[in-house]
């Protein structure tokens, strides 16, 4: 594969925490590359690492060590600011208990990263309209989060992370809090996501069946990757 | 985020916690009431002392001779100082003509004085009406203006004719619905012929400026209000302060001469000026001026106070929403300006009704008492600002607090 096609690369990337007196090391050196349309889940144990790992390539956090390139760009070494704007911009977010703003309608849960991104008042209800159609959700556009179900918030969520076209959809545990109907309901939005648009979607899971539905599963053991196989779905 | 989108945001904030959002905004919110009520009611007073009180009952570029000072203001006079006001000399009706004859400047001369004897018609009486003898130019140096009939002349003084002007509420109260002009009112047992009625001058303080009647000081009631030539006093109206200083200079020459006071001794008479009373206002009003800050500070202080710990509350329970905010892009400057404006908003919705149950209490103040109770419009920007202000400063730390959070930490927060 030609290298303008790598979308995430990692070279020895280790994560410390200070726990008192003692340093967790929660990443040993991970080394991975991530291509553009691929699909992958990261599995593993708890306190395998594997959320340290999401939240390094979410660029919600900095390692330790080692190097981190998303898009071609260094982001180990960026400022908080750019940061911020990496994740707005390069990254789509979607977690197991949805992270919605329980006080805001659907549409404006939708709206935010736009408003972060800057994006002026018509064309973000538009583009988040938009978003929420793709999701199946035309008609929830006024609700909120409490007003709707496990699903549909989830959905919300998915809408959210693809409203600003980001490189990646970042998943996890996306199904954690739902039951088995609705998560088989969500991944399908995922696979289709992935098949239809080529959107590259990087999943944490503790859930084989769930894994089952990516086409790569790296699983982690102890900070560092212990396997790394493609599937077939 | 735009600024527009985080007042928005504010507000709805403010709508979805109503209850907690008086509580933070109740601090600025009596701040302000405070501020533009006391800086209305204190205006409003000094209004009031200026152009009703001392306008009134002084006069403006008028000074009153006296044999002593008629109204004491501030300390009280010590013995001494009373016994030295008996011994003086009093004033005479020659003082007044010898003033008169000799002050050659631009200026109204006149002799005023004052008691309250019995005055009666048909069967009504009345003994707190005020009964002044003085010489024609009064009506111009008090500016009495007639509502009817005229007032008396030079010559009428000069022959002590039995003629009077009387109060507009004396009219009413004697002459409810006749025309007074030419009827007869008795004035220390004296029959007078009524010739004019003065236009309302309406109240001072609650007192009425309207119960007098007003005859030539040379007429019957001299026996009553001026006995034995005495009078109260000369008064002098100058168009000008300038002229009022000079007239008060010569004034003061001749009366020594004409006392015969060497170089170095005090005079033994007294000048009442409306400069007096306003001085000693101004003295008051310094005072309240200066504890105003001070009393609206406290109350702005408390009210930031307050509006820090809300916000410093809002931030811990909406850690979460801040972790959120951040995982979709949101920089450090969005969250603190979030949390800044949401500060601001709530002080400054607070400072706004501040003004309006300000100016409420102006009205109410306007409403119940004499004094003309107008809200300045200095008081009002200053109020925006301080509200504007208390919020901005007692935001700033809850606001740099959300702004620091690590969004990891955040996101995990439950």
């Amino acid at each position: 594969m030609n290298e303008n096609h790598v979308l995430i690369r990692t070279v020895g990337l280790t994560r410390n925490y200070a726990m008192g007196a003692e340093v967790v090391h929660a990443l040993r050196g991970v080394d991975l590359e991530i291509h553009r349309g691929e699909y992958v889940a990261i599995m593993g144990p708890s306190g395998s690492g594997k959320s340290t790992f999401m939240n390094l390539v979410g660029c919600l956090d900095t390692p330790s060590g080692g190097q981190y390139w998303l898009n071609g760009v260094e982001v180990s070494q960026m400022s908080d600011d750019e940061l911020a704007r990496i994740r707005n911009r390069e990254i789509g977010f979607v977690f197991q208990t949805f992270n919605l703003l329980p006080r805001a309608t659907s549409l404006h849960n939708v709206e935010l990263p736009l408003i972060y991104g800057g994006v002026a008042a018509k064309e973000r209800r538009d583009r988040a309209a938009g978003a929420l159609e793709a999701v199946g959700l035309a008609d929830r556009m006024g609700h909120k989060p409490a007003e709707l179900s496990g699903g549909q918030r989830q959905r919300v969520a998915i809408a959210r992370a693809l409203v600003t076209e980001p490189s990646i959809i970042l998943a996890d545990e996306p199904t954690g809090n739902l039951d088995s109907q609705t998560s088989e309901e969500i991944m399908k939005v995922f696979t289709e996501l992935n098949d239809r648009h080529g959107q590259t979607i990087v999943m944490v899971t503790h859930e084989h069946d769930i894994a089952a539905h990516a086409k790569r599963v790296v699983t982690l053991h102890d900070g560092v990757i212990s396997s790394d196989r493609q599937q077939t779905a | 985020m735009p600024f527009l989108e985080a007042v928005r945001l504010a507000l709805g904030m403010i709508r979805a916690q109503k209850l907690k959002s008086f509580f933070s905004l109740v601090g600025a919110f009596i701040g302000v009431t405070f501020l533009i009520g006391v800086v209305t009611i204190v205006n409003g007073m000094d209004r009031y002392m200026k152009e009703d009180f001392a306008a009134k009952l002084f006069g403006v570029n008028t000074f009153t001779l006296r044999y002593r000072p008629f109204v004491n203001i501030g300390e009280e006079p010590s013995r001494e100082q009373r016994r030295e006001w008996w011994r003086r000399p009093r004033l005479k009706i020659a003082d007044y003509e010898f003033l008169a004859s000799h002050l050659d400047l631009d200026v109204l001369v006149g002799v005023e004085s004052s008691s309250q004897p019995e005055v009666v018609v048909g069967n009504k009486r009345s003994r707190s009406i005020e009964a002044r003898g003085v010489s024609e130019s009064h009506f111009r140096i008090r500016k009495i203006d007639i509502a009817q009939g005229r007032v008396f002349t030079q010559p009428e003084v000069e022959h002590g004719a039995n003629v009077v002007v009387i109060g507009s509420e004396v009219a009413d109260k004697f002459f409810e619905h006749l025309d007074p002009i030419g009827r007869t009112i008795r004035v220390g047992d004296f029959p007078y012929r009524i010739i004019g009625v003065a236009k309302s001058q309406g109240k001072v303080f609650g007192i009425s400026l309207d119960r007098f009647v007003i005859a030539p000081y040379t007429s019957q009631i001299k026996r009553v209000v001026n006995p034995h030539n005495v009078v109260d006093g000369i008064v002098v109206k100058a168009p000008d302060p300038a002229t009022m200083a000079a007239a008060r200079t010569e004034v003061e020459e001749l009366m020594r001469v004409r006392r015969g006071l060497r170089p170095g001794q005090p005079d033994n008479f007294t000048f009442e000026t409306a400069d007096d009373v306003l001085s000693f206002w101004a003295k008051i009003a310094r005072i309240l001026y200066t504890a105003l800050p001070a009393l609206v500070g406290i109350s702005l202080v408390v009210g930031g106070i307050v509006i820090m710990n809300i916000m410093l509350m809002a931030v811990s329970e909406r850690t979460r929403e801040i972790g959120i905010r951040k995982s979709l892009g949101a920089r450090r400057r969005d969250i603190l300006r979030q949390f800044l404006v949401e500060a601001t908003t709530l002080s400054t919705v607070g400072a706004a009704l501040g003004i309006v149950s300000g100016i409420g209490l102006a009205e109410l103040v306007n409403a119940a008492t004499p004094l003309p109770a107008t809200v300045s419009l200095g008081s009002i920007v200053v109020a925006v600002f301080l509200g504007v202000g208390v919020g901005v400063v007692s935001g700033v730390y809850p606001a740099s607090r959300a702004a620091r959070l690590d969004p990891v930490a955040a996101l995990r927060y439950e």
